[in-house]
């Protein structure tokens, strides 16, 4: 009980005072650290890998230099200073230019987006190679990778695709539904694994999912038939003055089906990453200012059941990348629905 | 609140690399991938159709030798049947040939008796005729020779004659 | 009592007030969302007991029918990372 009045004090000092050298333990900082963006590339303890930092201004054009002249945000370069892991634009005085400020665009190559590039081309290794090997194997029976990779292909496939869209019509949106599977399977594992090339929180970033569903929309709207169309402005076998009320709950629907597809996304894997820290984070907590016995004690059955919620957001990353997929082949078929009234 | 606004720099990389993604994996991957588990598809499918109709085929190869047998035998059983009849026929035939013949014959050899015996009974019957009359003859010269013995021998003669 | 010291912290705080709410927020969509996703996996398995034939479509229905449902729990978390964070 007391643990918990020393941590609800500690979150409440934390979005204040950070600067004090003898702060207390503020897990909401620690959690916060840890799944946003940061501009280096944390390894293991005080190494990090400083990465490029890309800004755009139209004062000064294309600058491009590395993170690590910010020395982690102590020191001020080219008239750039990182504070919160956001680049802003200090005068002489090391005084913050909200003017300037607003006038760059930060392009660096995050943390984020490192993993990112990172993903993409072990997806593009890891898929290119087993298509080669269905080149290779011609007429066998499937190896390796081959025959990991294939049911889960075909799964989509039969059971996603097939199902949701109909024989017709399947076959143009297979290539997208198999790239969003398999890029937010991969991307939630490399989220959840703790070192190095993981760690980075990049489905749970909200850019992400936003990049995904405005794919998915505009995938809609480009094989939406007259049908769709037609569901939307006047649903047939509808009183007139019922279609005053749906017709823009309709409408509304075509923009919220992908907004809901970006929060369940982003939510699902933020939360899961909050609360696997959270569960860490009882450990400092317990063990704040030098209770190590409190911190010992907690250590084993915190990290027993960080296991089990690890456990969980595996199957977690695999059913959201599932959701995603299923969700955008159910609005395919609807777009693609023909009428049959 | 900075947790749900999107960076733009993100946003930037997210979109190009995603799009590059599965331009990439479209045309290195899921084409190749999706072609090859079709053709696959439509062999198996196509060698299940050809053992089917193999299976057919030899369903009615099977059939048509069965039939084919069966029609053997029903040859064979009506030749064999046919044979029969014709034996049955040729014996009989024969048999009624042969009946004919002896039939012919015992009339032939009944009216040859018949002859015989009628031819016989006239020549005993002029015999006997003969025989009378000589009898008769060698009596009226014994009766006309002694009055009393010829009686009485015509008589005894009478008196055989009479039993026989 | 931790409800009680987080209510005196948030009088005397003042901005954290909108915080608390999102807590009380987030639970009650937890609630919601938990009645929700309770009911759907409960009729679910009901179901696949009862046809264990169609037990594929019944699990891919039950899962479509939760993530409807958590779609709108998950707002109620975005809410709080809004607020809270």
């Amino acid at each position: 009980m007391i643990a918990l009045l020393m941590s609800s004090s500690a979150m409440a000092g934390s979005g204040h005072d950070t600067d004090g050298a003898n702060v207390p333990f503020s897990p909401s900082e620690l959690i916060m650290h840890h799944i946003m963006d940061a501009h280096s590339l944390h390894i293991v303890g005080d190494i990090a890998l400083p990465l490029p930092i890309i800004i755009y201004s139209s004062a000064k054009g294309l600058e491009v230099f590395s993170s690590s002249n910010f020395h982690h945000g102590e020191a001020t370069y080219n008239g750039y200073r990182l504070e919160h892991e956001h680049i802003i634009v200090v005068d002489s005085e090391d005084n913050l230019d909200e003017a300037a400020t607003a006038e760059i665009i930060d392009f660096s190559i995050t943390k984020n987006v490192a993993t990112l590039l990172f993903g993409v081309i072990l997806l593009i290794i890891i898929f290119t190679s087993v298509a080669k090997s269905y080149v290779r194997n011609e007429g066998k029976a499937p190896s390796g990778l081959q025959s990991f990779v294939e049911p889960i292909i075909l799964f989509i496939r039969d059971d996603i695709a097939k199902a949701s869209i109909g024989e017709k019509h399947y076959a143009k949106f297979m290539p997208f539904l198999l790239s969003i599977f398999f890029f937010i399977w991969v991307f939630n594992i490399i989220g959840l694994i703790p070192f190095f090339p993981g760690g980075a929180n990049v489905t749970g970033n909200i850019a992400v999912p936003i990049v995904l569903a405005l794919v998915t929309f505009f995938y809609i709207i480009r094989n939406s038939g007259k049908a769709y169309w037609i569901h939307i402005f006047a649903m047939p076998g509808v009183p007139t003055w019922v279609l005053f009320i749906l017709t823009p709950i309709e409408i509304l629907g075509i923009f919220i089906k992908p907004l809901v597809l970006i929060i369940r996304l982003f939510a699902n894997i933020t939360a899961g990453h909050i609360v696997l820290l959270v569960f860490f984070c009882l450990i400092f907590l317990f063990g704040d200012g030098g209770n190590a016995g409190g911190g010992f004690g907690t250590a084993v059955p915190v990290m027993a059941f960080t296991i089990f919620i690890n456990c969980l957001e595996l199957l977690v990353g695999i059913l959201q990348a599932y959701v995603f997929t299923f969700l955008a082949a159910i609005y395919f078929g609807m777009a693609v629905a023909e009428e049959h009234h | 609140m900075e947790l749900i606004t999107p960076q733009i720099g993100l946003l930037f990389w997210m979109t190009i690399s995603f799009l590059t993604l599965m331009f990439i994996l479209k045309r290195f991957a899921w084409g190749p991938i999706m072609g090859a588990l079709k053709e696959r598809e439509d062999s198996i499918s196509e060698a299940l159709d050809q053992a089917r109709l193999a299976k057919e085929e030899m369903d009615k190869l099977h059939s048509s030798n069965e039939k084919l047998l069966e029609d053997a035998k029903a040859e064979r059983n009506e030749m064999i049947k046919e044979a029969r009849e014709l034996k049955d026929s040729i014996v009989a035939e024969a048999k009624e040939k042969a009946k004919e013949v002896t039939d012919k014959e015992m009339i032939s050899a009944r009216e040859n008796i018949a002859r015989e015996k009628t031819a016989a009974v006239s020549e005993i019957r002029e015999q006997v005729a003969l025989l009378s009359i000589e009898i008769a003859e060698k009596i009226l010269k014994e009766q006309l020779s002694d009055g009393d013995k010829q009686k009485q021998r015509a008589e005894d003669m009478l008196k055989d004659l009479e039993l026989n | 009592m931790v409800t009680l010291t987080i209510l005196l912290q948030v009088a005397a705080g003042g901005a954290g007030l909108a915080k608390a709410g999102a807590v009380v927020g987030a639970g009650l969509a937890a609630i919601g969302a938990g009645i929700g996703i309770g009911r759907i996996g409960g009729s679910a398995l009901e179901a696949i007991a009862r046809q264990p034939e169609v037990k594929g479509d019944i699990a891919s229905n039950m899962i479509l029918a939760a993530a409807l449902v958590e779609g709108v729990a998950l707002g109620a978390v975005a809410l709080g990372f809004i607020v809270g964070l």
